[in-house]
């Protein structure tokens, strides 16, 4: 097996990993993490399709590298933004639960609450 | 088999084995160490693929930077840690989910072994073109000639995910200083990292940024290891997180895009194309564009980590 | 192709708005209100350039407008590309911007004391923020370009979510983040794979190398199901009401009317431009069935709502599910060897009503929640008395949701249903019908509870300034009016585009 495709195989597997995680744990901030791994699967994927296109006398295609670049900094934005919220949630609240079934919380969002 | 597949095949397990980790372990906190690990781990299997950017890029963003995002915000809620796992998702759930993301892997994994050979590749195409811009490193190419419009609304990514921080704050506090005050002890064990390793770790810095036009490095790495360093700055208490209505603050934290706006604007006047550059200009006005924006990553970088203003004006 | 100086527009389109963001950032204080309100200004005239533009090669060439960035051409460098889509869209997110922005005038005026405060510094940034993703969306000709597109609309849209900052409003803009993210990510995960196969990105080069092979199809499943996620379509609504019924008025207003739009035109330049002969009928009878179930469940769920805010949130849900019934109408056509193009502005149309009256309904909610204090349904009395125009902007954008002649959503749903005649798909043309008849029912009920006189001596709890209702009451006009639009005598949708029959290759 080569290397593109050793890889390619393992980052389908993190994307699956991430995905298991983030539908099962309830704490947003696990599911931050593994956004952060379905992320990483999704760039490693992009690194091989990348050593695929060794070209040219380059030893991978670089215009896919410099997108993994920049994604690489998208998606961690990204999490700082969610987790300043979460911690925001946290502070406002004193919990993290996402979760609106909680029966009180229902109660007082459905009747009187000025929404403005 | 070959001592690289078997290095290949070990660094892939490990991969698995530590996202695995993360992302099964019942604390939160060792979860994110995990994670961490995962990132250096990751790393090497850039090196491996020849992604020396992108492993730069993966060691001080992916795995560092977030790494420490992450750490803090998993100590900060350690009270709410056993409730919020408290709700833990029935049988069904975990098998319906388990379904779905095995569907999702061997969707993939099909997908990765259907992939065309020979592989479809602009690396060609990148090496017809470098001369032109006069850059060294075809990853820089791409970043601030071929696709340079991604990279400046990747800034605007930053600016704004920045403000949508910031806008976390409450309204009487709006204008103050991120985060809660440190207070400084000379003593302590974090003086001493700052005082040691902020001096080289601005000289690694600024070096990765300066060589990025022709060798693996640049802007977004340089500027990561500049906020770390920041960072450690203001954890040691030696420097205090800036006001958000510092007029200063602000004008650096612009300074990147705005630069870039207007080069891209004067490429329009004189190459006839907005974000195209003249010929013989292409390495000055790239080279402006990163010196513009190293100060504003930089900042920017550091705020997404410190977070949302906490301390009123003055205090 | 044309690439004159007009094209150049396509670039400020995008970056006029950010570089309006940047400025109030960087001026700040009590001027981001006045730096908000001058880049709309010139945004709007930017896009006016740019629909003249298109009249004009509309009765000429009929190509589309492009501008290659850096001289770089497509697939090494990026281009952006309008087409009549793109223009429509552009103009219509123009008009809802620049309305909304007349009514929050007021809303988010600068505090007395000069200081900068928060809300309005938000707002306004984001408002820009939202725009100028939108026109990126709209005008982008590049997958990977669109990915970075979609995260912007994201962090625009989720401070607008939590902009009063209560544990509710963070809690559902938490939850629509991490929907938004996932979202994105396998968006971009579709567009990977794409590259790998045909080591392009660019929308126009794809089209014509993509094969309907194993590979385009797990792409095309996976970027789909992430935009979906975004747009909230049936089952993945859940994020929605508490987000957008949560905001300040205008916010709602941006939210509901026009980010949700980003996505789904994502959808949209997937199914018909990138991948048509991917796409398989089933498939697209299967996204029109989750468009079904999102139009009964929606609207159900509406009529229960006991506040005016949440049901409108609800009846976004319900609206969202018919932008979906146009892919089989329009798919059904073409693969009948018919013309495609009724459903397509048939579609396109409802978007754009649906923009308009959504913007008017929230916006005519929030003057509502300030005269009477609250927003139960129950309990309307004085409305009309108290807002006039209001009451009858909410009864129009009302009668443009249900489909009532002379409306835009009347001339959206006479021309998706003749299509779904036509393709023998009749199913359909009954579910848009029963979506009506609900729709009506909790129109018809918001309009009588709000005729009704209020207590003597009963006084508003604040009074609302003229321009505020005008500005609402021109929403719902344009909706209402919309339907006009079928006396043009250009055919702008189809402007710059290959008819579908064409592209699958059937006579």
């Amino acid at each position: 097996m080569n290397t593109a495709t050793l890889f390619g195989l393992c980052a389908s597997m993190l994307i699956g990993l991430g995905l298991y995680g983030l539908l099962t744990h309830p704490h947003p901030l696990r599911k931050i993490l593994a956004l952060n791994v379905i992320g990483s699967g999704i760039f490693l994927l992009f690194g091989a399709i990348a050593f695929r296109g060794a070209a040219a006398g380059m030893n991978a295609d670089p215009v896919p590298q410099a997108l993994l670049i920049t994604g690489i900094v998208v998606a961690f934005s990204a999490s700082a933004l969610a987790v300043a919220l979460l911690l925001r949630l946290f502070e406002v609240t004193g919990d993290v639960s996402l979760a609106n079934e909680d029966p009180a919380a229902h109660k007082d969002t459905s009747k009187d609450r000025p929404h403005d | 088999m070959t001592p690289s597949l078997a290095l290949n095949l070990a660094l892939a397990l490990l991969l698995l084995g530590m996202a695995g980790w993360a992302v099964l372990v019942r604390s939160t906190q060792a979860a994110v160490i995990g994670f961490m690990v995962f990132g250096l781990l990751l790393t090497l299997a850039w090196a491996r693929l020849d992604g020396l950017d992108v492993a730069l890029t993966e060691a001080a963003i992916g795995g560092g930077l977030t790494g420490f995002l992450l750490l803090g915000a998993a100590v900060r809620l350690r009270s709410v840690e056993h409730r919020a796992t408290l709700q833990a998702p029935g049988l069904a759930t975990r098998i319906l989910a388990a379904l779905a993301a095995g569907s999702v892997t061997l969707l993939l994994a099909f997908a990765v072994l259907t992939l065309p050979s020979p592989a479809p590749s602009l690396a060609p195409a990148v090496a017809e073109n470098i001369a032109m811009t006069q850059v060294g490193n075809p990853v820089t190419a791409v970043l601030l000639a071929f696709r340079a419009l991604d990279t400046l609304l990747e800034t605007l990514v930053l600016v704004l995910a920045m403000l949508g921080i910031w806008s976390l704050a409450d309204d009487r506090v709006w204008g103050g200083r991120p985060g809660f005050a440190i207070a400084h002890d000379a003593s302590g064990i974090l003086h001493y990292a700052a005082r040691i390793l902020v001096p080289i770790g601005v000289v690694i810095g600024g070096y990765i940024f300066w060589i990025g036009a022709d060798d693996p490095g640049g802007k977004f790495q340089g500027a990561t290891l500049l906020a770390a360093m920041w960072l450690l700055l203001v954890l040691a208490g030696l420097r205090d997180a800036p006001r958000v209505s510092s007029q200063a603050l602000r004008l650096w934290v612009v300074l990147g895009p705005l630069v870039f706006i207007s080069v891209g604007l004067l490429g329009s006047w004189l190459a006839g194309s907005f974000l195209g550059y003249p010929q013989g200009y292409a390495k000055l006005m790239i080279v402006t564009v990163e010196l513009a924006l190293l100060p504003s990553l930089t900042l920017i970088l550091g705020l997404l980590i410190m977070g949302a203003p906490k301390r009123e004006i003055g205090r | 192709m044309t690439e004159s100086p007009a094209s150049l527009l396509l670039v400020l389109a995008v970056l006029l708005p950010f570089t309006g963001v940047i400025f109030g950032l960087l001026i700040g204080g009590r001027h981001v209100r006045t730096v908000a309100l001058t880049t709309v200004a010139l945004g709007l005239a930017v896009i006016g350039g740019i629909v003249w533009h298109a009249l004009g090669t509309c009765s000429g060439s009929g190509t589309a407008i492009e501008y290659v960035l850096g001289g770089w051409s497509p697939p090494l460098g990026i281009r952006l590309r309008a087409d009549g889509l793109s223009v429509l869209m552009l103009l219509a997110v123009a008009v809802v911007i620049s309305l909304v922005s007349v009514y929050a005038h007021a809303d988010f005026a600068p505090h007395d004391s000069g200081k900068e405060t928060r809300a309005p510094l938000v707002f306004w940034l984001m408002l820009l923020a939202i725009w100028g993703s939108l026109n990126l969306v709209f005008v982008s000709g590049d997958l990977f370009t669109l990915y970075v597109a979609l995260e912007l609309l994201t962090f625009a849209g989720v401070p607008l979510v939590a902009l009063d900052g209560r544990g509710e409003t963070l809690r559902a803009a938490l939850r629509y983040l991490l929907f938004a993210l996932l979202g994105s990510l396998l968006y971009l995960l579709g567009a990977v794979l794409l590259y790998g196969a045909y080591g392009t990105l660019d929308i126009q080069l794809l089209s014509q190398v993509v094969r309907p092979e194993a590979l385009s199809w797990a792409a095309l499943a996976l970027m789909t199901v992430g935009l979906l996620a975004k747009t909230a379509l049936f089952p993945l609504h859940i994020w929605l009401p508490p987000a957008h019924a949560g905001a300040p008025a205008a916010a709602s207003a941006l939210l509901s009317a026009l980010v949700v739009k980003g996505s789904w035109f994502l959808v949209l330049r997937l199914w018909f431009d990138v991948m048509p002969n991917v796409v398989t009928l089933s498939a697209a009878q299967l996204l029109a069935a989750l468009g079904a179930a999102a139009i009964i469940v929606g609207n159900i769920v509406a009529l229960r709502q006991l506040r005016l805010k949440l049901l409108i949130a609800y009846s976004t849900v319900a609206q969202i599910g018919y932008l979906f019934l146009m892919f089989p109408l329009a798919f059904g056509l073409a693969f009948a060897g018919m013309d495609s193009a009724p459903a397509l502005t048939g579609g396109m149309l409802q978007t754009i009503s649906h923009a308009l009256a959504k913007a008017a309904m929230f916006l005519a909610a929030g003057l509502i929640y300030l005269t009477l204090g609250h927003d139960r349904i129950s309990d309307l009395r004085g409305v009309a008395q108290a807002l006039p125009m209001t009451v009858t902007a909410l009864a129009l954008a009302g009668a443009s949701l249900i489909g009532l002649p002379p409306s835009g959503g009347f001339l959206a749903k006479w021309l998706l249903l003749s299509a779904a005649l036509e393709s023998g798909q009749w199913w359909w043309g009954a579910v848009m019908l029963l979506g009506g008849l609900l729709t009506s029912v909790y129109v018809f009920i918001i309009v009588v509870r709000s005729l009704a006189p209020a207590e003597a001596g009963w006084m508003p709890k604040t009074r609302v300034p003229q321009y505020q209702q005008m500005a609402v009451l021109a929403l719902a006009l344009s909706a209402f009016l919309l339907g006009l639009a079928a006396l043009s005598p250009v055919d702008l949708v189809q402007l710059g585009r290959t008819p579908l029959s064409l592209l699958r290759g059937t006579p």
